[in-house]
């Protein structure tokens, strides 16, 4: 019995060293440079994006203080463009939820986003809050009533039994509670993206680029079911699909981005679009000097470029239909639904691109979940 | 028992009433028992009792089973039956009871919801119910103690009954691999092993190479459909284990495929001798022999069945219809790997790489006014990702939405889907005719016309 016990033992062996070494004499490792392809998204892509982010933010709160220190229309309409400037910087960098922004709130989908931009906003929200100065930002049922949805409503918007959106901070019996409101709203968000960057600049991304590993929690997982929700849920459902009414028996014009400010919807969604293009093709978003080791690469390295091509193919086409909309999405549903729904048609075909073609190719699991296999 | 005759030199009847040593039965039961338990802890170490049968809103049932579902809060008490009855069963206590016991509940676990379907689940539920039949507690167990007997022979048949149904499951295997997509194009291997270059050594090099892929499948092949037979013939039998072995431990490392590599290698050892199990056996005696029994002298006796002539029968019906139920994907037009009509309860292991995508359109056939589903709202994501490849999911699905909506006051309802599913490494295609109104469709065992064909071929069996 030892004999065989000895014998079994140094087949496999035999089996385990062959396994090991024939290789080494194959000559090239061809295994694509994981390493490569998330230092280009990490230094190049999403650690700028987001440092631009935070220096929007930063001049949104001057603009806000200088505002509270002088309430009037002129100084309301600097902090407009300053928040308009910090809306559009957020569109390069909602997608990157990732590392230490996706633990920050109790939604584990959407992460650090609730803080920043879930909406439609819930405006009673904001002025029960103004009213009495009984909120808690950090509470679930506080994320549709701050970020930028609310800033929109504060900036833009009119509340009820006012005539102007100046109004809140000038005769509205709560003007207390509103300037407060606003000033609370934008330190929320100033200490997440500060929480996030420093994040990010201290031992994040070391470990981001080093983490190559092909499990469910792997930096290149990750990236790839960030990117795809993204795609599928913060631009192609929240930004045309839902207010489309594609999910819904009629039409949502209310439930836009911006809708109180109303003519930049179409606006944050091509820069929405172009992030999508940008990471998939691993360009910098912000600045230059990205090296292009990215999905689209590695869809190469994958002997698979026509796959590459139709997804770039069809985030063009979707582009120029978006480009051909009403500035205020808001208008285009209520005019021209149609025009919207085609939009979102060609959304969603990048969608079973993305999600069945390029994951399939990619072999990562979506939503991944824990489970035996056969 | 067709191919079981084949094995055996004297007549049908000789055969049957050959006797041989009990013990490779009491290693089987053993070993069956404590990796049932096993796995059972396991499942719920993890919490996957809650993840796949307590918190999802809906459960995919097996046609005609649809009164089989979780029993909310409950079910952990059919899991404590199941791992129970598994412990009764390693021990050899009341074995009967307790292998009839853990073959319903553990079947009646697997049968919950299809979303979990693994073919090693259907092989345990199998066993289970072949072991109701064997005298698995005749030798070392409990029951000898309570009976005050123990039977050192067996009829050889019971022994020989476990080694057919693991040659069925390792040769229909090895049938089902025989197949363009696995031995030329190496599918699904070329997808899932570069995935794995995070292995040490292997991983950046081995994993990546084609011809490695190649190899591995036409080794995969070969391997399910000589085992048995290698096992079988006793100057191959090391050699057979040890490849089982290495086999099932190189699958374990490559592929989440929990216990059953385990379960494997154990049922393998019912092809060795008796001396063997007496030895393991000794080894048993050994480690709890501090436990002092009243060491009153057990009876020793051989094992006679009183009712075979009605167990042989049975028993023949339910092997013919594991040779046949396999093949009948044959009665199905189209492509199997496609359609999956007749695919389960097969022994199609790791022979697709499907990734899919189903959004359905909720009408009101009079307006004509739509809107989407969101699945997340109903379905797990491991729901989603069985639904959105398998039409038999999308089509109950697309029912299980009919009545959401309809209890919500939606009327004239007609669902449709968009589905795309890419199979094997080729580029994604339409999967369900999208001007199909779903709930018009009724499950049955007949043809799903509504599924669109395979754009391309798969030849092989």
């Amino acid at each position: 019995m030892l004999k065989k016990i000895v014998f079994i033992l140094s087949i496999v062996s035999v089996i385990v060293a062959c396994s090991s070494s024939d290789d080494s004499n194959g000559g090239s490792n061809d295994n694509f440079d994981r390493t490569a392809l998330l230092t280009n998204y990490a230094d190049n892509i999403i650690v700028p994006a987001l440092v631009n982010f935070q220096s929007k933010m930063s001049d949104m709160e001057t603009a806000k203080s200088d505002f509270i220190n002088d309430i009037n229309q002129t100084n309301l309409n600097i902090l407009s463009d300053a928040w308009l400037e910090a809306y559009k910087a957020w569109q390069h960098v909602e997608i990157f939820n990732i590392g230490i922004a996706e633990t920050l709130s109790a939604d584990e989908n959407s992460g650090f986003v609730v803080f920043f931009n879930r909406y439609p906003v819930t405006v009673s929200d904001i002025e029960a809050g103004a009213a009495s100065g009984n909120y808690d930002l950090n509470a679930i049922s506080y994320y549709d009533a701050q970020g930028f949805p609310a800033l929109d409503f504060l900036i833009h918007g009119v509340a009820d039994s006012d005539t102007t959106p100046l109004d809140k901070f000038t005769t509205n019996p709560n003007f207390e509670g509103y300037a407060n409101y606003i000033t609370d709203v934008i330190a929320q968000m100033r200490t997440i993206i500060n929480t996030v960057v420093s994040d990010w600049q201290g031992s994040y991304r070391d470990s981001f680029i080093n983490n190559t590993s092909s499990s469910a929690t792997g930096s290149f997982n990750k990236m790839v079911n960030d990117f795809i929700y993204y795609y599928e849920k913060g631009l192609r459902a929240n930004k045309i699909g839902i207010p489309a009414g594609n999910f819904s028996v009629d039409p949502l014009p209310e439930k836009v981005e911006a809708y109180y400010k109303n003519d930049v919807s179409k606006e944050l969604a091509l820069l929405g679009l172009e992030t999508i293009e940008k990471v998939f093709n691993g360009q910098a978003i912000v600045g230059s000097g990205a090296s292009s080791q990215s999905f689209a690469s590695y869809l190469d390295y994958l002997e698979n470029s026509q796959l590459r091509d139709d997804i770039n193919a069809q985030f063009l086409a979707t582009k120029q239909q978006i480009q051909s909309l009403n500035n205020s999405f808001s208008q285009q549903v209520m005019e021209d639904n149609t025009q919207m729904t085609q939009a979102y048609d060609l959304l969603q075909g990048a969608v079973v691109l993305l999600k069945v073609d390029m994951a399939s190719a990619f072999n990562v699991s979506i939503d991944f979940t824990d489970s035996d296999g056969d | 028992m067709g191919i079981l005759f084949l094995f055996m030199p004297k007549t049908i009847s000789t055969y049957i009433n050959t006797k041989t040593n009990a013990a490779p039965l009491a290693v089987f039961r053993i070993g069956f028992g404590l990796m049932m338990l096993l796995s059972i802890v396991r499942f719920w170490s993890y919490g996957w009792i809650e993840t796949l049968y307590i918190n999802p809103k809906f459960h995919f049932s097996y046609y005609g089973l649809d009164w089989v579902k979780p029993l909310g809060n409950y079910t952990y008490i059919i899991f404590v039956v199941c791992g129970l009855s598994a412990l009764c069963v390693a021990l050899g206590l009341k074995y009967r009871i307790a292998i009839i016991t853990f073959f319903l509940s553990f079947t009646y676990i697997e049968l919950m919801d299809k979303t979990t379907y693994l073919n090693h689940y259907y092989f345990i539920s199998l066993l289970s119910f072949l072991m109701c039949f064997l005298p698995a507690n005749a030798y070392y167990s409990l029951d000898n103690l309570i009976k005050k007997k123990e039977y050192n022979q067996i009829p050889k048949w019971t022994i020989d009954s476990i080694k057919l149904l693991l040659g069925i499951v390792y040769v229909y295997a090895g049938l089902a691999k025989i197949n363009s997509d696995w031995l030329f194009k190496a599918q699904p291997l070329k997808i899932w092993l570069p995935s794995k270059y995070d292995l040490p050594f292997i991983g950046e090099t081995l994993m990546q190479q084609h011809w490695f892929h190649v190899a591995m499948s036409w080794s995969g092949m070969l391997y399910d459909l000589c085992i048995p037979f290698l096992l079988l013939y006793r100057k191959t039998r090391w050699v057979a284990f040890a490849l089982v072995v290495f086999f099932h431990v190189f699958t374990r490392v490559l592929f989440p495929i929990g216990m059953f590599p385990y379960i494997m290698i154990v049922s393998a050892l019912i092809f060795f001798d008796a001396n063997i199990h007496e030895r393991i056996i000794s080894v048993f005696r050994t480690l709890f022999k501090n436990i002092k029994t009243t060491r009153t002298k057990l009876k020793t006796q051989v094992y006679h069945y009183k009712r075979q002539n009605l167990i042989l029968p049975v028993l023949t019906v339910f092997f013919t219809i594991q040779l046949l139920l396999p093949f009948r994907y044959v009665l199905y037009p189209g492509e199997l790997f496609w359609k999956e009509e007749g695919y389960r309860f097969s022994w199609r292991v790791m022979l697709i790489e499907k990734t899919g995508y189903a959004e359905f359109k909720v009408v009101n056939g009079k307006t004509k006014t739509s809107f989407l589903v969101n699945n997340s709202d109903f379905l797990t994501p491991l729901q989603q990702k069985e639904m959105s490849t398998q039409p038999d999911f999308i089509l109950e699905y697309a029912h299980y939405l009919g009545q959401h909506f309809e209890s919500q006051g939606h009327e004239n309802l007609e669902i449709y889907v968009d589905s795309y599913v890419a199979l094997n490494g080729r580029r994604s295609q339409r999967f369900i005719d999208p001007d199909v109104d779903l709930l018009k469709q009724k499950e049955s065992f007949k043809p799903k016309n509504w599924i669109l064909p395979l754009k391309d071929e798969i030849k092989g069996l």
